[in-house]
């Protein structure tokens, strides 16, 4: 199939992006999105043109590195699923796609496609980790943990950091990645240890990166590729609540 | 600084803030309505009568009146400056073309307008109270007799009032967006205070519905109930 793209390029942070339209030729159906991407690059690169920058890494819907916002829609039009999983048999031949980078004031363009995704990084080490003794790893049955609990704290550390949450949010919100991290860490026994400081922390640095507030609409979880549920973000209000009682959190 | 304004300070504690102050408005405006039903009854005596009691409820009413212009005024001050970080938080590169993935996502006409509905619902409160609160009384010939005593009559100040189509319809206008307000704001109140759970979000999601229906048709067909006036009892 035949199709026209029309591109956000950008050749640094500090450049003026613009869009740019390309035809790609010959695309299979068979092909992830990434993949033809890499096709038209070759076309480009042949031509002595400069290839579209990406970021891609694993391929296989784990990693969290790709990310594209395709026809207004971040990781394109299918719901669970990251670009690299999205492929060219949801086209159609002579459709037009565009393709931009994740909006957001805490996710500076780098080039092209590629957006600066430390912020999330911050995040993390503000609070996403958990107090881990070293040496000789314990017997697995040592701590019990409740099944409902496992299961929640799994389907929320399925969080891959890819950013869609904030590039669909209206208002460029980290909330629901946030969230994820606070509820998968909050509910098991590992993260007690730090739970009230943890939330603090995270939301503080959330807030200091410059993301937007949280509208309560949902838009993240249509866009999540691990189609992790707003409820971690109500979880995260209750865990702020619940840690401004705590003495822990107030001798931070 | 002290744990409390920190927390107010941060995206959660802002949110909260609007839950609180929304759900204690949304409480209001339930009484309100119950009140004003009164405007259905034929006879004009009733409502004159409840609005002279609560007229007559002298210093507990200031400190009503105190607490609701603070909800009203946290509520909307608030809302105005989250909306502003939103602007901020975008970037200056906005999206050329931005679209919905739907269901499960929430995004629809009501959660799109919070902003336009919540700003002409104030606009709205000054003409509103400026018209019915502070406008023509006893000095100005709305006199009705309540047990003998000379009371306003406000009974038909709102007749007089929704007689007008312009006055009527453009209440009636600004009711549809209070509805559009409350059908996504309910919802978001309880998510907002961390009080959701899987089993608890789709009820508190029909209750909004039903109650954002209800308000809205409810403060919507008194004027539309005295423009139309079936009865002709108003005429």
């Amino acid at each position: 199939m035949n199709l026209t793209l029309v591109v956000w390029r950008q050749s640094g942070p500090n450049e003026t992006g613009a869009f740019k339209t390309y035809q790609a030729k010959d695309v299979l159906p068979e092909m992830s999105f990434l993949e033809m991407l890499d096709f038209v690059n070759e076309d480009l690169i042949k031509a002595g043109d400069e290839p579209i920058q990406f970021d891609s890494d694993c391929r296989e819907g784990i990693c969290g590195s790709c990310g594209i916002v395709i026809n207004g829609q971040a990781h394109g039009p299918l719901q669970g699923v990251a670009t690299c999983q999205l492929y060219m048999r949801h086209f159609h031949d002579g459709d037009v796609i565009s393709m931009e980078p994740w909006r957001a004031k805490a996710f500076p363009v780098v080039h092209d496609l590629v957006v600066n995704r430390s912020a999330f990084d911050r995040i993390i080490q503000s609070g996403g980790y958990t107090s881990a003794k070293t040496g000789k790893h314990a017997e697995a049955n040592a701590i019990l943990v409740p099944k409902e609990d496992q299961e929640a704290a799994m389907d929320n550390a399925a969080c891959i950091g890819c950013g869609a949450c904030v590039a669909a949010c209206p208002n460029a919100s980290a909330s629901l990645f946030t969230a994820a991290k606070i509820t998968h860490l909050a509910m098991l026994p590992q993260g007690q240890v730090e739970r009230a400081r943890r939330v603090k922390r995270m939301v503080e640095r959330m807030d200091l990166e410059g993301f937007g507030n949280c509208s309560n609409i949902g838009e993240c979880r249509a866009a999540c590729p691990k189609e992790i549920s707003i409820e971690a973000i109500a979880k995260m209000r209750s865990e702020y609540l619940r840690a401004l009682g705590s003495t822990e959190a107030k001798e931070d | 600084m002290s744990p409390l304004r920190q927390a107010m300070r941060s995206t959660v504690g802002k949110k909260v803030l609007m839950a609180i102050t929304g759900l204690a408005l949304t409480l209001f405006v339930i009484v309100h309505l119950a009140g004003n039903l009164q405007l259905f009854l034929k006879d004009g005596s009733k409502f004159n009568a409840y609005a002279h009691s609560l007229e007559s409820l002298g210093g507990l009413l200031y400190v009503a009146e105190a607490g609701l212009l603070f909800f009203i005024l946290a509520h909307a001050v608030n809302g105005i400056l989250i909306k502003g970080s939103h602007w901020a938080a975008r970037g200056d590169v906005r999206y050329s073309r931005y679209q919905t993935k739907g269901a499960p996502s929430r995004q629809n006409l009501s959660t799109q307008s919070m902003i336009v509905s919540g700003l002409t619902i104030l606009g709205f409160l000054v003409v509103h109270i400026s018209h019915f609160k502070f406008g023509p009384g006893v000095a100005e010939g709305y006199v009705t007799q309540i047990q003998g005593a000379e009371v306003r009559d406000l009974h038909r100040l709102v007749v007089e009032t929704f007689r007008q189509p312009g006055w009527a319809l453009g209440y009636m206008g600004v009711m549809v967006l209070l509805g559009l307000h409350l059908r996504h704001g309910f919802w978001s109140a309880f998510q907002s205070l961390g009080a959701m759970s899987p089993r608890l979000s789709p009820v508190i999601s029909v209750i909004g519905v039903v109650l954002a229906v209800l308000l809205a048709l409810g403060f919507l067909g008194i004027p539309a109930w005295i423009l139309v006036d079936p009865m002709g009892v108003y005429r």
